[in-house]
This record gives C-alpha cells, sequence and structure tokens, in this order.
C-alpha cells in the first residue's frame, strides 16, 4: 500500500515537467517498475485516477514498463533471471550473487500537448 | 511532444533524506534505520541497546506507528529519549516526517538516533530517511524464508540482526542456511545473532553500532 505515497510522489514529478515545458496536457506518462520494486501498477492506476483529477493529468494514460530481477553470479559470471524463491545460480548453485535490475521506479518520459 | 524526465519517482522524498542526512552530519550523529515485520521485536531491541550503549553513546528512539504511542510510552518508561511519529495510515516512514521528528528531539545532546520504522519488510524499502545504516531484525519464529520473500530489503541492509536465539530449540530456523543466502544476496551486510531478552549477542551488536558511530565523528 505505498502506492499512495509512490503515485502522489510520481503525479508532483509529472506536474513540476509539465509545467517547465508550458504545456496544459498530459497524454502519455512513461514509467519503469522493477519486479523487486513492490509496486503494483493497478494499485498506481486505481490512486493515479482520483489524484490526477483537475490536473493538467488528468486522463493521462500510465505506461508501465516492468523490468525482471536479474542477477549476476559472483562465482562464474553466469547472468540469469531468479524466479524460484531459492535465489542461486542456475548454471553453477552459486548463493553468492548480485542483483543487476529489479529494483527500478523512475518515470522515463512524459507525452505532452 | 515527448518530455525525457528519467528521475526517480521518490525524488522528492530522497531530497528531503539528503537535508537529514546535513543535519546529522552537522551535529555528528549517527542515524540507524530499523525495520522488520511487526513483532519481530524492534522495540525490545531498543530497550536492550540503549542498556547496552548506556555510559558510552547518548541516544534516542524515533517510532514509527500506524497509530499508538504504546512503543514510545515503554521506552520513556525505561529512561530512554523516544519520539513517536503516527502515520495514520501510511506503511512506512518517509524522509519528511522523519525531518520533523529530528527538529523535535535535542540533537546537541545526542549521539545516536535509531529509527524504528513501521513494522513491514515491503515498502520502508523504498523510502530513503537519511540515515547511515540500515538494519533489518527478523526472529526465528518468522523462519528462515523472508530473504527469499522479500529480497529488496535484504539486499539493501547494512546488517541483519535474527532476534528471539532463545526460541531456536522451538521453532523450525535454520541459521546456517539463512546465513548463506543472506551472506550470498548481500556481501557487505553483516550478521548479528542476538536475544533481546537475555542479552545474548548484544554486545556484538553494540560493538559494531559503536564502531560506526566513530566513523560518524570522524568525518
Amino acid at each position: 500500500m505505498h502506492e499512495m505515497a509512490i503515485t502522489r510522489s510520481m503525479l508532483n514529478l509529472v506536474l513540476e515537467e509539465t509545467a517547465k515545458s508550458s504545456s496544459n496536457r498530459v497524454t502519455m506518462i512513461n514509467i519503469v517498475l522493477g519486479e523487486m520494486s513492490g509496486v503494483v501498477d493497478r494499485c498506481v492506476q486505481f490512486y493515479f485516477d482520483f489524484m490526477s483529477r483537475d490536473t493538467p493529468a488528468e486522463g493521462a494514460e500510465l505506461n508501465f514498463r516492468k523490468v525482471a530481477n536479474q542477477a549476476k553470479c559472483r562465482k562464474c559470471g553466469n547472468v540469469f533471471s531468479p524466479r524460484d524463491i531459492f535465489w542461486s545460480c542456475d548454471k553453477c548453485g552459486s548463493m553468492e550473487i548480485e542483483i543487476t535490475a529489479g529494483n527500478e521506479l523512475y518515470v522515463e518520459s512524459i507525452e505532452v500537448e | 511532444m515527448e518530455i525525457k524526465v528519467l528521475k526517480n519517482i521518490l525524488n522528492a522524498n530522497n531530497q528531503i533524506a539528503e537535508q537529514n542526512r546535513r543535519l546529522l552530519a552537522d551535529k555528528s550523529i549517527l542515524a540507524v534505520n530499523v525495520m522488520s515485520s511487526p513483532g519481530a521485536g524492534k522495540t525490545t531491541l531498543m530497550l536492550r541497546t540503549a542498556e547496552e550503549l548506556k555510559g558510552r553513546a547518548r541516544i534516542a528512539v524515533i517510532e514509527g506507528d500506524v497509530s499508538s504511542s504504546i512503543d514510545t510510552e515503554k521506552l520513556i518508561q525505561a529512561g530512554v529519549t523516544a519520539i513517536q511519529i503516527n502515520t495514520g495510515g501510511e506503511c512506512h516512514l518517509d524522509a519528511g516526517m522523519v525531518n520533523s521528528a529530528l527538529l523535535n528531539l535535542p540533537l546537541d545532546e545526542l549521539d545516536i538516533v535509531f529509527i524504528e520504522n513501521v513494522g513491514n519488510l515491503i515498502c520502508p524499502g523504498e523510502f530513503e530517511l537519511g540515515e547511515h545504516l540500515k538494519v533489518v531484525v527478523t526472529s526465528t519464529p518468522e523462519g528462515d524464508d523472508k530473504p527469499h520473500k522479500y529480497p529488496l530489503l535484504f539486499t539493501i541492509a547494512d546488517a541483519f540482526v535474527v532476534n528471539k536465539t532463545d526460541l531456536m530449540p522451538y521453532v523450525n530456523f535454520d541459521m546456517d542456511g539463512f546465513s548463506q543466502v543472506v551472506k550470498g544476496l548481500n556481501q557487505k551486510a553483516v550478521l548479528f545473532e542476538v536475544c533481546s531478552i537475555t542479552g545474548d549477542g548484544i554486545g556484538d551488536w553494540g560493538a559494531w553500532i559503536m564502531k560506526n558511530l566513530d566513523k560518524v565523528r570522524a568525518i
């Protein structure tokens, strides 16, 4: 349920950028969400729908690009997507892994009119 | 027209976190963000830590809860400086809430501020507070599978405290397995096995906190 705070913050960021561009309508917001960030897109959509009312972002489409978890094995260098609950290298079985993607949480771009 | 933004959604929070960082640096205060699920024993760990550090460091605890001031009252009763934040529904503390709490603490008379986050293993991981250290407390009755279920928190922690080691004979907790998984996921973090009730293992934990306080003072 941290989506409420995250949506509020996202909307403020979008409105700031929109004001800078001196346009008054946002049509699209491109958001990048890592799988591990624990942010649920349909919750963001739900909060956005009422938080954006009477703002230049009202009616804008939210486009979520999901980034899957990715890890690199420190032992053999294998790059893989940890899928099961045991976060070990799918090649050599080592548990010494480094998370290389999956915690993204940012606005990539917006489209304005 | 497309506008490139490429900004973290929590940019506004992170800026306030930076203000907190500067405020803490000005006062040479070490700040520790303590995160866990509800009931892992954060408040009891705080009470035991206050006792352990007595005479060595002046501490305060910022207590984050959705509602009530039960934890703060417990700490104040034990003679620990504490301040309550009620989030009123939010499942985590953010940098703004911590900023208001810091401004209401006697910072000139403190060496360490522990920030006891809202009991939750998901949301607090996203919000920078301006802290020096992130500590994840987990307790043996919760089971050893938490790092698999909540990987974000376990990858960003500086230390793990496994609490309630006195219950090990009664619960299904594989300490070796847990240790192997968290050290694999997170090479920089240190692991402490403690029991906040009996005081087992608290000495090492307290020494680590003091070592980190020395680092902050040396800057």
